[in-house]
């Protein structure tokens, strides 16, 4: 079999969640009784006008800016054609020649390797509603009150070449997405949706492979699988003697499965066309230029940061990064400059990470502020409480919310350091134990952990582990 | 009294002198409905409520409250606004039973005002046409001569106006559409300035170049109702923000100094001659009460036809889309896939003139033909409007034919389906610049048919075409109700 090398694009919808819809004044929320949140606008009844939310214009600068955009200061709006049910007036207003933003990139961390995307444009235009089957009617039915919601759509360029770079790639989005607050990218509500482009070619080859376009790719795990999928069936197709042809697929993420939906033949001619009903959009350029002091510090300046400031290493620093709260939190906690920052860092994506993901809670719903995570951590790397003792403080203190030292106190967990005390338990330990110590001095050296265990477990876990360790290991060489 | 024969402006003046009530008023129109309709056939649906609209706004004038000059005063408006729980049809079969549950900001505005909402006037269907023919409900019959069409696509409100069946009444103007009517049934019909009146609820033919307007008996009444439909709204992004005066009230019949151009290429060799002469004797006239006549040339007239059926048929084709059998309106029975709902839907709801012109827009915005004709027909519209902003700085207002011929017999455009479209030639250019303009009637043929004459103006330039309109209306001794029923 030959070399290939994939070759991705993808193209990411989100909605944005602006208090009303893109061009009435219906409010913008997931869910509700169908076809309650609609009016004449939305529902596209004869004679119903659109008038556009500026706050659209505005969230989706910002993500050009976020993704180093050119903005058009002047650009219009354009009719998409075609029939749908759930499309009511049977065009969606989008933005065809000119798009609000355009030629910008995004830097991923994958395997390790910093990688630059290009991203082509980004582009406003309005959701579609839903069709819904119901057992008692016989045919579908129709869902209007998704009609109009603000979507911004961003293309890639074709620049990923594996699964992992789609999957970072898309990481990075929603996480950037998150960071700006313009999306609550919720992937199982559908307001972030993405269609995966794949083409093969043989590695080395110059000019891009056939592509094919999947839809219906509802999560990033998905997105990983179909482009695994299409790459394995597009490489069988060619290692047969084959040609790909240029199609729309659609993914079945419970078979595993893409199956045509249209061919290039039968491909659709939207006859875009500008959008009378709606004015050019003209961007004040002190307008775009606050919108991008607006931005806040991301999370790829966020990764960077933390390994040049911090000595994190690129996952550790990425996966603080790309979570919005995580980072929020180390970067409060370095502040107040109590403790090491990776301390800090290990704290986060060990305890409060699991803390989060196990009760569902996100961080700033939980008791925990930087004031006590720093002030625990201090007491660790002082020496004062064990680690053992400070996970039992920590789940102590998302518990009630008290301060971690008055906890320590209450449990009487400050650690005993006294050395007369602790060769004492040694020695008492040793006698104990006298075939482990055989063990050791035949050679048996993790007997010596076993050893210490014996110690932390006898003290109750309030003695100093690395005295204890110290004095293990004195006391079995002599 | 026969006070359905007197103007608003007359019948706004008797109300507030006591001398007749809102009631009277629209008993005798209601009256008069009754013996013209069937003769006329203007209205599609006729409004139930209209005694009960008259008695609260005799009930608000006894109470001493100040109402709107217009209250009180009958209006008929085209059934392709929409009205709130008044079916509104746009004369199709798609949209037969279609009920709207909100009204357009135009209506708003009447009600607001307490004009009477008299009915909703026949139409070409969704306003494609020239003579109300392509209504899938009922001919329109022109009230000078039954025999002939009453113009279109406006052609209920214009026969509604002229009959007496309503004192004002409401149209909407795409290529000519207000003013061709107008024309034909000896009536003075205004389309305003792109952007003047919201088209909120109107429903749309071809968005870029639909425009509402005002049709009346007399040069007052109209400008009358065009201030009060006029007007920036929130809810149409193509209406303009700016205030209006009160135009009726500053309407002036002084025209000493008044430059008028007169485009050559206006009075071609397909212009009657009786048109031709109907409309020089005008400007003759206005020459004589102080105008100056300057005769121009506008050479890239002869492709304004072309460029509006392009742009006109391209945004129709998406704008008439909607019309699916999903949601409202016309289904389809006994259909056996979505696709199958769809094309039997739309080819039984839809019209053979509505269909050609979808067909038409479909083909212009199709990416192999988008540049060839769609793309052209844009540049040819900016050419247009260089040309007018160029005439506009030698003149202050052009004076035109409205049609190349007085009203035609039912039938003709049938056998001529080329002269459907170029008999638009005089009315799209303003359509086409976004300009007002105005018919008034100029005169009759040898068969006792009018002849309309066309004003048009600079962008938002209401009040000097109002005026040369009302200065003609004045120097002629006023137009004369007249007609066959």
């Amino acid at each position: 079999m030959k070399a290939y090398e994939v070759v991705i694009g993808l193209e990411v919808h989100a909605e944005l969640n602006t208090a009303s819809k893109i061009y009435c004044s219906c409010r913008n929320s997931f869910g509700g009784v169908p076809n309650t949140q609609v009016c004449p606008v939305c529902m596209g009844l004869p004679g119903a006008l659109p008038t556009l939310n500026e706050a659209v214009v505005e969230y989706a600068v910002r993500m050009g800016h976020a993704l180093n955009c050119q903005i058009h200061t002047v650009c219009r709006q354009d009719r998409k054609n075609y029939f749908y049910p759930d499309l009511p007036k049977a065009y969606q207003i989008s933005q065809a020649e000119i798009p609000l933003c355009e030629n910008g990139y995004l830097d991923i961390l994958a395997d390790g390797e910093w990688k630059r995307i290009r991203v082509n444009r980004i582009h406003i235009e309005e959701d579609a509603g839903k069709l819904l089957h119901d057992d008692r009617y016989s045919g579908s039915l129709v869902d209007l009150n998704r009609c109009g919601v603000p979507l911004i759509e961003i293309v890639s360029e074709p620049d990923m070449r594996s699964s992992a770079e789609a999957k970072a790639y898309l990481d990075a989005i929603k996480s950037i997405l998150l960071y700006l607050g313009i999306s609550d990218c919720k992937m199982q509500e559908g307001s972030l949706r993405c269609d995966v482009n794949v083409s093969v070619r043989e590695k080395g080859a110059g000019a891009l492979g056939v592509r094919c376009e999947m839809k219906n790719v509802n999560s990033f795990r998905a997105a990983v699988r179909s482009i695994e999928y299409e790459a394995k069936r597009q490489i069988g197709i060619l290692e047969a003697g084959g040609t790909i042809q240029q199609e729309t697929r659609r993914w079945d993420d419970a078979k595993g499965r893409s199956f045509v939906m249209r061919t290039k033949e039968d491909a659709q001619d939207y006859r875009f066309f500008p959008e009378p009903d709606l004015g050019t959009i003209v961007l004040e350029p002190a307008k775009v230029q606050a919108l991008r002091e607006s931005i806040p510090e991301l999370p790829g300046a966020k990764v960077q940061r933390y390994q040049e400031d911090f000595g994190f290493s690129p996952t550790e620093a990425m996966l603080i990064a790309e979570h919005k709260e995580r980072a929020a939190l180390l970067d409060a906690c370095t502040e107040l400059g109590k403790c090491k920052p990776k301390s800090i860092c290990n704290w986060i994506l060990s305890d409060v990470a699991k803390y989060s993901n196990d009760t569902g809670k996100p961080i700033c719903e939980t008791p925990l502020t930087a004031e006590g995570l720093t002030t625990l951590i201090e007491q660790v790397e002082k020496g004062v409480i064990s680690n053992t003792a400070a996970r039992q403080v920590f789940a102590v203190m998302m518990e009630t919310a008290q301060e971690p030292l008055v906890i320590i106190e209450k449990l009487g967990l400050v650690q005993n350091s006294d050395r007369d005390f602790l060769e004492q338990l040694v020695t008492e330990i040793l006698a104990d134990h006298a075939k482990s110590v055989c063990d050791y001095k035949n050679g048996k050296t993790n007997a010596l952990g076993y050893l210490v265990g014996q110690c932390m477990k006898r003290s109750g876990g309030k003695a100093n582990p690395a005295m204890i360790r110290e004095l293990v290991a004195k006391k079995l060489h002599e | 009294m026969k006070l359905y024969r007197k103007t608003a402006s007359e019948l706004s003046a008797m109300l507030r002198k006591r001398e007749c009530s809102a009631a009277e008023i629209c008993k005798d129109t209601l009256a008069r409905i009754h013996v013209a309709e069937d003769r006329i056939g203007a209205y599609i649906t006729q409004c139930e409520d209209v005694m009960q609209q008259a008695q609260k706004v005799d009930k608000a004038l006894a109470a001493g409250e100040v109402l709107h000059p217009l209250a009180g005063i009958p209006v008929a408006v085209k059934d392709n606004i929409s009205t709130k729980g008044i079916r509104t049809t746009c004369a199709s079969r798609m949209l037969e039973h279609y009920v709207p549950p909100y009204d357009a900001t135009v209506i708003e505005k009447l009600r607001r005002a307490g004009m009477i909402l008299i009915g909703k006037t026949n139409l070409d269907e969704f306003a494609m046409g020239a003579s109300t023919e392509t209504s899938y409900f009922k001919k329109t019959h022109n009230p000078h001569n039954t025999e002939y069409v009453p113009g279109g696509s406006s052609g209920g409100s214009a026969a509604a106006v002229a009959a007496g069946e309503t004192i004002l009444a409401l149209g909407s103007d795409t290529g000519g559409s207000v003013r061709q009517p107008a024309a034909f049934c000896g009536i003075v019909g205004l389309k305003p300035t792109y952007g003047s009146v919201s088209r909120y609820g109107l429903i749309a033919y071809a968005s870029s170049l639909d425009q509402i307007g005002a049709m009346g008996r007399s040069v007052h009444d109209t400008a009358m109702l065009y201030s009060l439909i006029c007007g920036y709204d929130k809810m149409d992004a193509t209406s303009v923000q700016k205030s209006y005066p009160d135009f009726a009230a500053a309407c002036s019949a002084d025209i000493r100094g008044l430059r008028i151009g007169v485009p050559k290429e206006y009075f071609g060799d397909n212009v009657h001659p009786a048109v031709q002469a109907a409309v020089w004797k005008g400007i003759r006239l206005l020459e004589r009460g102080g105008a100056v006549v300057k005769e121009i040339s506008f050479p890239s007239m002869e492709y304004a036809v072309n460029a509006y059926y392009i742009i006109a048929s391209a945004e129709a084709s998406s704008n008439l889309a909607r019309y699916d059998g999903v949601r409202y309106g016309f289904r389809a029975e006994k259909t056996d896939s979505l696709t199958d709902m769809y094309v039997k839907t739309r080819s039984l709801g839809f019209g053979d003139e509505v269909k050609r012109r979808i067909m038409l827009g479909t083909f212009v915005l199709s990416t192999e033909c988008y540049d060839a004709y769609y793309k052209k027909a844009l540049l040819m519209q900016r050419r247009i409007k260089q040309e007018f902003a160029d005439a506009f700085q030698m003149c202050d207002v052009l004076i035109t034919p409205v049609y190349p011929t007085a009203a035609f017999q039912p039938g003709a455009l049938a056998e001529h389906p080329l002269m459907r479209y170029t008999g638009d030639i005089c009315t799209v250019p303003a359509n086409i610049a976004g300009l007002p303009a105005i018919s008034v009637p100029c005169g009759m043929t040898e068969q006792g048919l009018p002849i309309g004459m066309q004003i048009t103006g600079p962008h938002f330039a209401e009040q000097t075409i109002l005026n040369a309109a009302y200065a003609y209306e004045t120097l002629c001794g006023g137009f004369p109700m007249g007609g066959a029923v």
